[in-house]
């Protein structure tokens, strides 16, 4: 379980999160949702603690990870996978080496199980026969179905999701939401998904938060979001429905 | 003036802050060199990519540098009858100040920047950030075989470019300008000593180290030098200029003392 509890962040002055409180529990998956630039990427840093917080804590299992050392942040990263916005994959390496590449050094593994392992990752993920070309000669939607398959591999408890479809075109959102759900299902991880896919992410998410201005301002089941009061909720769950129709008409 | 005072202290403490820095990331790396696990494929790597990819560069630097030197040598000698002197101060200067110093400000052009680019990329495509949050150490696989490589190929590519340099100067005293052979090489043997090669290869050791701790903290910083493409572009040249000047006041430095 993942508690976050009254998180404060400023940056040069300026508060980016404002007392942040959210609870995810095991295996549910979570979407942090709101406007760009809201903090949500900053929060998430958090989570997976490259960022410091001014104030507040965050609790994996109960350990506070804004206060523990580098040996027990890493011991409580080891059951982590991060993918990464703009997919982060390692450019020298081949799409194999990628997915291989937590497994060649995180683990003893033999040459004949680390390749079995990472071919079966990249199958999960519905790719096949690429495993020797490079990153930058793979499509967007590939790349993040890569970093999926290199943030599977290891068996994580919990996989964060920055902003996993942005740029992609909406058939291939659908498709990566929907490998989401599959790999969910079948590898049973607690999901964090950071995004402004509005409504598509309410079939993804068992929860949804939203942020707004540095706070979270509501907390729900997709259904609950859909029918809250609150009218910042309320015009940006309309407003990211407009656009979706204008852009579909 | 109180403005001017705090313009003044608000640098004073960045630059300080910097220094802390830097010497702590350099703290870090030396550590991790002696402490497993051991990147011997990724320190091969950047072996070749500092050492056999200078290679040409280094050749053609070194030889023009050694036809300068003996054609400027040459006619200085002779106002004072000492041409016959030519070999040992081609050679002299190339080993203990022009072949490190230069070699290594080669390098620095040629491997060091592109070093900060590609680890600023890096940083920049959050790559730096997927180690970091696999529990892995980046300085590990990014700085430490940098440093490592940088202490190996230094020292080689500077007895490449003072040999390549006395053969250059050879073509020029000799062949152009009609030294004789055996003057030439007789009198290095006279005039050198252990003491100057020693002299040259500690200069190039401590040059790999300053080429590559800078370079790859530039690159490791990129995000606080400017955003994306244009910090990268920013880091480069910070790390060159960094670099380079840190090499002529270290090579001062160390000439002073050691001489």
């Amino acid at each position: 379980m993942i508690e976050i509890i009254d998180l404060e962040k400023s940056f040069n002055g300026q508060e980016v999160l404002k007392g942040i409180n959210l609870t995810i529990l095991d295996r549910e998956v979570v979407a942090i949702i709101g406007e760009s630039g809201g903090g949500k990427s900053v929060l998430l840093k958090h989570l997976i603690g490259i960022l410091k917080p001014d104030k507040g804590k965050i609790l994996v299992d109960g350990v506070d990870i804004t206060k523990v050392g580098r040996r027990e942040l890493d011991r409580i990263r080891d059951r982590f996978g991060v993918v990464f916005q703009g997919s982060a994959l390692f450019d020298s390496m081949t799409i194999f080496e990628n997915v291989a590449f937590p497994l060649n050094e995180k683990t003893k593994l033999g040459k004949n199980e680390i390749q079995g392992k990472a071919l079966r990752a990249l199958e999960d993920v519905g790719l096949k026969g690429i495993e020797n070309k490079y990153p930058s000669e793979i499509s967007g939607g590939m790349k993040r179905r890569v970093a999926l398959a290199r943030a599977l591999v290891i068996g994580p408890d919990t996989i964060f999701f920055d902003e996993p479809t942005t740029g992609l075109d909406p058939i291939i959102l659908h498709s990566i939401h929907r490998l989401i759900i599959d790999t969910h299902v079948k590898y049973n991880f607690t999901g964090i998904i950071i995004s402004h896919e509005i409504p598509e992410i309410f079939d993804v998410a068992d929860k949804v938060a939203m942020l707004y201005q540095g706070t979270i301002v509501a907390a729900g089941t997709p259904e609950e979001i859909r029918k809250n009061s609150n009218p910042v909720v309320k015009q940006f769950t309309s407003s990211c429905r407009d656009e979706l129709t204008k852009s579909l008409s | 003036m109180e403005k001017l005072l705090r313009v003044l202290g608000r640098w004073g403490l960045s630059v300080v802050r910097t220094m802390g820095r830097m010497i702590i990331f350099l703290a870090e790396s030396l550590y991790l060199i002696f402490s497993p696990p051991f990147k011997f494929n990724l320190l091969l790597r950047q072996i070749r990519f500092f050492g056999t990819k200078s290679l040409v560069v280094i050749l053609l630097t070194g030889a023009f540098t050694g036809m300068v030197l003996a054609i400027q040598l040459f006619y200085t000698l002779r106002k004072f009858g000492s041409d016959a002197l030519l070999g040992p101060a081609v050679a002299l200067s190339l080993i203990r100040e022009l072949g490190p110093v230069l070699s290594a400000l080669m390098v620095t052009g040629r491997a060091g920047s592109s070093l900060t680019a590609e680890i600023g990329i890096m940083r920049i495509s959050e790559q730096i950030d997927v180690l970091t949050t696999m529990a892995l150490n980046p300085l590990r696989y990014l700085s430490v075989p940098n440093i490592v490589a940088g202490i190996i190929v230094f020292p080689l590519l500077a007895a490449i470019y003072d040999v390549i340099g006395i053969y250059g100067g050879y073509v020029v005293g000799v062949k152009l300008l009609g030294l004789s052979s055996g003057t030439y090489f007789s009198q290095m043997e006279n005039f050198l000593d252990m003491s100057d090669i020693r002299m040259g290869i500690y200069k190039s050791v401590s040059f790999g180290i300053i080429v590559s701790w800078v370079s790859c903290y530039k690159g490791y910083h990129t995000d606080e030098t400017g955003y994306g493409a244009e910090g990268v572009s920013k880091a480069t040249t910070e790390a060159v200029v960094m670099s380079s000047v840190l090499i002529l006041v270290w090579d001062y430095f160390l000439g002073s003392v050691l001489l």
